[in-house]
């Protein structure tokens, strides 16, 4: 178990908190943008042994509780129809649309299947060219290369009855508008390690220049985030605001420059609506002009869609950083695991349910 | 006035697939549809249930629909035997005999009967226990998944145990007869070819001669409970709830294999709330302790027995807390339904 003991080292981990204890003279806050980060960090409960001041403000990197309500209704409504064989990422299930969720759709009849790749629903739309075999391309830079990949081997097939409900987002435009935001608290980034293992972080040096603000690429582990906290900390203390990496063993500045390419090739930039935040230009992908034959938005035409979000739920406040699970009135009463009011507490990445998860019940936000 | 029901649509108005997971959605169905139709029932729900009139005598009766039916380490007839002797372990009491039952599907490979029905009568004959009555059933093909299988035991307490999952004290010491996740991931793996299978087998054992062993410990040894669906978490919630007691965990003392780990790293699955078929949680009075563990480790089924934690003098009643590897502290829920592999 060497690659995991390593960055799980109880003895390190304390050191790395002694040296944060020694470099933090002052409070912090730092956002980390993803929501497996958020996921280490409440499950081990590093959030809570952090010195005095130095805080974490949990961001909106959780591809399923930003997937925009309109998005999952429309999925539905395709998966419900006759015909359909509907393939989504297993913590995609769960998440409440407007009046139900996929389990229980596919509790009513619907053909609702588990995919651990975008080529498995491929290969059933293979096994079943009587059927229409729809994928729901949900995440950030990091699933975007391998839902590339799908349509480009979908189209080499010549497959007619395989197509992608997309609903990509992309990181760096939702760092800027959180930054833009004039009461945005985050004076520190730690970027998702895997999105930039793809991506690179050259788009991430000109937010760093422009909003002053140190970017640290961490990784998942315990011992990583606690590292990217203490570069984070050191660049705020000697008043530097540079890309730096974490996360070396997995990250170099340049990404992984074939990834970028099938993506720009199926894909092309464009607005894209965040569920609880709200429309952020060039902040999404969608299937490029050569691909929308594989576009399933427009192969099924879904009418009379009309997302209506539980006014009680705070999701937007959550996926921002302004507001924590805690503050919400819902949270852990009306709003649990069970019945979910919005999506940060269906997915295990979802703040709201790592917080509920952790049994995390008496914090209120400083502010 | 119309036949159709004016009530608006409810999604709890659905059997979920996650009600068949052992955790919270279980309970919840327990709870609300199935015990209350059956009559009271006052008390813990336990792994085997005491025969009414009839102290010595406990029964239990579980149905397998594991799918595939073959897997490393194990396949649905073994864990037929395993799954039933193991809840009547963890009452305390040998087995002495099975019924089983059988549900096939109309089209079924006589050769894939055979071999589950071989592995089954192998695993019973190795455990030493008769199978003394059964039925087949045969049904049209989709009605069921390939076979299903039900297994009812009955058993004899002997010696002084008399565990419960309510007898959980504070100040007892939390005993982990071996590492968890194998099961569950070695299924996963197989029916999906993820790819883990080559390093993964199933832990499915009977543990009847481990909890024999325990015997002579007596009245030291509260409560057993062999962690099956929902994993570690759900038993340990089960007997902290049973119990009403507060248990904690330590996360760097419970054995999680290496490619159990890198599955549930990758798949976004906590090892916790993996199913295991051959390992037991043993809640053992302080002063009883290095002997249980002792015992436990002189057989082969509990070779890698290790103590994860203890049931702490005060502490938040029907809570499993976690100290986690980098020192702080957290709480151990209850598994809501089964468990969804995450996107990224």
């Amino acid at each position: 178990m060497k690659y995991l003991d390593e960055y799980r080292d109880p003895a390190l981990a304390r050191h790395l908190l002694d040296e944060l204890r020694n470099t933090a003279t002052r409070p912090w806050r730092i956002m980390e943008v993803c929501g497996g980060q958020t996921h280490t960090l409440v499950r081990q409960g590093i959030d809570e042994l952090l010195p005095a001041g130095v805080r974490m403000i949990h961001g909106p990197g959780c591809p399923v509780c930003v997937t925009p309500l309109e998005t999952l209704d429309r999925a539905m409504a395709v998966a419900a129809r006759p015909g359909v064989i509907f393939t989504s990422f297993g913590d995609m299930l769960r998440v409440p649309g407007s009046d139900t969720d996929m389990l229980s759709l596919r509790a009513r009849g619907a053909d609702v299947r588990v995919v651990y790749t975008p080529m498995d629903a491929v290969r059933i739309a293979q096994e079943r060219p009587d059927r229409e075999v729809v994928f729901l391309a949900v995440g950030f830079e990091t699933t975007a290369p391998a839902n590339a990949m799908a349509v480009l081997h979908a189209d080499r097939l010549g497959l007619t009855n395989f197509s992608m409900l997309v609903s990509h987002v992309l990181v760096p435009p939702a760092m800027t508008a959180l930054l833009d935001d004039p009461d945005c608290e985050v004076q520190a980034f730690l970027a998702a390690g895997h999105v930039c293992a793809v991506m690179g972080w050259r788009e991430y040096e000109p937010i760093a220049e422009r909003y002053r603000v140190p970017i640290v690429i961490t990784g998942f582990e315990p011992l990583d985030l606690l590292e990217g906290i203490l570069m984070a900390v050191d660049q705020l203390e000697q008043g530097r605001f540079e890309v730096e990496n974490q996360y070396v063993r997995a990250v170099r500045r340049s990404g992984n420059t074939e990834a970028q390419d099938a993506v720009r090739m199926v894909f092309r930039v464009t607005d894209r609506a965040w569920r609880g935040i709200g429309a952020l230009p060039d902040s999404g992908l969608e299937l490029a002009e050569s691909y929308r034959q594989f576009d399933a938005a427009l192969r099924f035409d879904v009418s009379g869609l009309c997302p209506t979000e539980d006014p009680e739920c705070i999701a937007g406040a959550i996926l921002t950083g302004a507001r924590l699970p805690t503050d919400c009135t819902a949270y852990g009463t009306r709003c649990t695991p069970r019945h979910p009011l919005g999506a940060p507490m269906v997915s295990a990445e979802g703040t709201c349910a790592a917080f509920h998860a952790a049994g995390r019940t008496k914090e209120v936000s400083p502010s | 006035m119309t036949l159709a029901c004016p009530t608006p649509f409810h999604e709890d108005e659905v059997v979920l697939i996650g009600h068949g997971a052992g955790g919270r959605l279980t309970a919840e169905l327990l709870d609300t549809v199935v015990l209350p139709a059956l009559g009271d029932q006052s008390g813990p729900l336990e792994d085997a249930a005491l025969l009414p009139g009839h102290p010595d005598l406990v029964v239990s009766t579980d149905s397998f629909v594991v799918s595939p039916l073959f897997f490393p380490g194990a396949d649905i007839g073994s864990l037929a035997v395993h799954g039933t002797i193991n809840d009547l372990a963890m009452r305390g009491a040998w087995p002495l005999a099975l019924s089983v039952a059988l549900i096939v599907e109309e089209g079924l490979p006589l050769a894939e009967l055979r071999s589950v029905i071989q592995s089954l009568g192998k695993a019973a004959h190795a455990a030493d226990v008769p199978v003394i009555t059964g039925d087949t059933k045969v049904v049209g093909r989709g009605a069921v998944d390939k076979i299903f299988i039900n297994t009812t035991g009955i058993g004899r307490r002997r010696g002084a145990l008399r565990l419960s999952a309510a007898l959980a004290r504070p100040g007892d010491a939390v005993l982990l007869s071996g590492p968890i996740g194998l099961h569950g991931t070695t299924v996963l793996s197989t029916r999906e070819g993820l790819g883990f299978e080559s390093d993964i087998a199933s832990d499915s054992q009977p543990l009847h001669r481990l909890v024999r062993a325990l015997a002579p410990l007596g009245e030291h040894v509260h409560t057993l409970r062999d962690p099956t669906r929902g994993g570690l978490a759900a038993a340990l919630n089960e007997i902290a709830r049973d119990s009403s007691v507060a248990v904690e965990i330590d996360e760097s003392c419970v054995p999680v294999p290496e490619a159990v780990a890198s599955a549930c790293d990758l798949l976004g699955l906590d090892p916790l709330i993996v199913a295991n078929e051959g390992c037991m949680v043993a809640f053992v009075a302080p002063s009883a302790a290095d002997e249980a563990l002792a015992t436990m480790r002189s057989l082969p089924e509990g070779r890698n027995a290790v103590r994860i934690g203890e049931v702490l003098t005060d502490g938040p009643r029907g809570r499993v807390t976690l100290r986690t590897l980098v020192g702080a502290r957290r709480v151990v829920d209850m598994p809501l339904g089964e468990q969804l592999p995450r996107i990224c």
